[in-house]
């Protein structure tokens, strides 16, 4: 299977051989989309990775372990839901509702019906919603 | 004869563990299965609360003396110009306050939020060098531990009631309200509703100068009337204005506050601003106080006005219940329109229920007001005039 993943390096982490691991431990395929990773700063590494599905989720299981955080992406963006309050600014510019807000005032994200306008990652006032493809 | 309650009883029920508290959610549903009479008997306080961005915000904040000593007079915080006009080492970060090099993606918001989440700060400081104070320059880290006081001062917060925001034009506004799509195509409002503190008690009865609230995730007080205190407004049949009224002034500790209720915030294209978590109770004297308290969002209406409109008075589209805001659509002048909110409902909930566990533990009393608030103040605008001109 393939999967776009988001890896996530605190400023600690940043030396960290993460790539490296996929290939040479998990036989993994891995082809980089995007990365920003400075010494000492924290970065990030878009990658489309290929191979067997229970390899993939013990690649990711070793990244955890490394401290370096892992997201699945599904969609242009990604919300933070840690750093997300629910406030709602952004279902203001979402034209299609694929951000809307629950009976319970909770936000949530239909992947299907997004557009991948990234319109929202301007409007979130908290910068919870990342452009991530 | 009614029935009354004194804030000494209140109190006495408070300490001794028996009062009886519910949020200005929950207090809707009592009214309506109980009755006024009923319900004011049973419930002693109600909890009203509110997580919005408010931009009249920022913290005083006294940093210590160095050796040799200094009045700092150009002061910058992460980069972010801290106000250089008080005494030596006193200075107040506003929230709205960009950074030199970022810009409005870090302002005084997040200076604010770091202090509170225990991040080391660069300050710098620059001063003419006096004979008491001859030190002229200085940069150094300080952190919510080293620093004197540090108190969040809000000017302005809790805003009883505030305006909608749609969009004729045909061009995309970015503002304060959110991005506001073109054609009338979306309606930005922000509010906690029947949740919110001064719909529940509108002709400021018990939310006075004095009054002891939650503020940020700590005790705070009401400390004055707001900035831009509007009490003289038209009001309906409920006591409740359709636009923008009464606001509070805020006080508390900001060594005490949680980063889970103070969000700095970002309005694109408009700068920083701030979200601040606040809770306030309402002691149910008497059964008046509990007819406001009852008051659901299909009775609180706002107006909808169009902030394309740049020069004079913004026009008022029409007028909306808070009820049909939060549906998520709502008709303006014939066309279905796409509501959304700026406010966390969410959080608003969260902080009316956690300081109903305060006042239920014992821990937290009510206060009363030490002086309450005219409702009849009316506001003036700015004139660009010529000195000596009427």
């Amino acid at each position: 299977m393939k999967q776009i993943i988001l890896f996530d390096f605190p400023r600690e982490e940043s030396r960290h051989p993460i790539v490296n691991d996929l290939i040479k431990i998990y036989d993994l395929s891995v082809n980089i989309l995007r990365a920003s990773i400075d010494f000492n700063a924290r970065g990030f590494l878009l990658a489309e990775i290929e191979g067997e599905e229970e390899v993939i989720e013990k690649a990711m299981e070793h990244a955890k372990k490394c401290n370096v955080i892992t997201n699945y992406v599904e969609s242009a963006i990604l919300i933070d839901e840690e750093e997300c309050v629910n406030c709602g600014a952004c279902t203001a510019v979402c034209v299609v509702d694929a951000l809307y807000l629950d009976e319970k005032a909770t936000l949530q994200f239909d992947t299907d019906k997004c557009l991948d306008c990234k319109l929202c990652v301007t409007a979130c006032p908290v910068r919870a919603i990342r452009d991530v493809l | 004869m009614g029935i009354s309650k004194t804030y000494q009883e209140i109190n006495e029920r408070i300490k001794s563990g028996e009062a009886v508290v519910v949020t200005a959610e929950e207090i809707i549903k009592i009214v309506e299965e109980k009755g006024i009479k009923q319900a004011t008997k049973e419930v002693d306080v109600v909890t009203t609360a509110t997580f919005g961005p408010m931009c009249s915000s920022g913290a005083f904040l006294n940093f210590g003396h160095s050796d040799p000593a200094m009045r700092m007079e150009k002061i910058r915080l992460n980069n972010v110009e801290a106000y250089g006009g008080l005494a030596a080492v006193d200075t107040y970060i506003g929230a709205t306050q960009e950074s030199e090099s970022e810009g409005y993606e870090y302002g005084g918001a997040h200076v604010i939020y770091d202090l509170i989440d225990g991040k080391d700060i660069n300050l710098t400081a620059k001063a003419k060098g006096t004979d008491c104070y001859p030190r002229k320059e200085i940069n150094t880290y300080i952190n919510i531990e080293t620093i004197n006081e540090a108190y969040l001062y809000n000017p302005r917060n809790c805003y009883q009631n505030y305006a909608a925001a749609i969009n004729t034009s045909n061009k995309r506004l970015f503002t304060y309200m959110g991005v506001l799509n073109p054609n009338s195509s979306v309606v930005t409002y922000s509010t906690s509703g029947q949740l919110s503190p001064l719909l529940n008690d509108p002709l400021y009865r018990t939310i006075g100068v004095g009054t002891r609230i939650f503020i940020g995730g700590t005790t705070g007080y009401v400390s004055w009337r707001g900035t831009q205190f509007k009490s003289g407004v038209t009001r309906d049949n409920n006591n409740l204005p359709k636009v923008p009224a009464g606001t509070l002034a805020l006080i508390g500790d900001l060594k005490a506050m949680s980063t889970k209720y103070i969000k700095p915030a970002v309005f694109e294209k408009y700068g920083t601003s701030m979200y601040i978590g606040v809770g306030i109770p309402i002691p149910v004297l008497d059964e008046d106080i509990m007819r406001q308290l009852a008051i659901k969002d299909e009775e609180i209406m706002t107006s909808i006005f169009d902030y394309s409109v740049q020069e004079g008075p913004k026009p008022i589209l029409g007028e909306v219940s808070y009820k049909e805001l939060r549906s998520g659509k709502i008709r303006v002048n014939g066309k279905e329109v796409k509501t959304a909110p700026l406010s966390s409902l969410k959080k608003a909930r969260e902080i009316a229920e956690e300081l109903k566990t305060w006042i239920k533990s014992g821990e937290f009393l009510l206060q009363e007001p030490i002086e309450t608030f005219p409702t009849d103040n009316t506001l003036n605008g700015l004139n660009s005039t010529k000195k000596g001109a009427k």
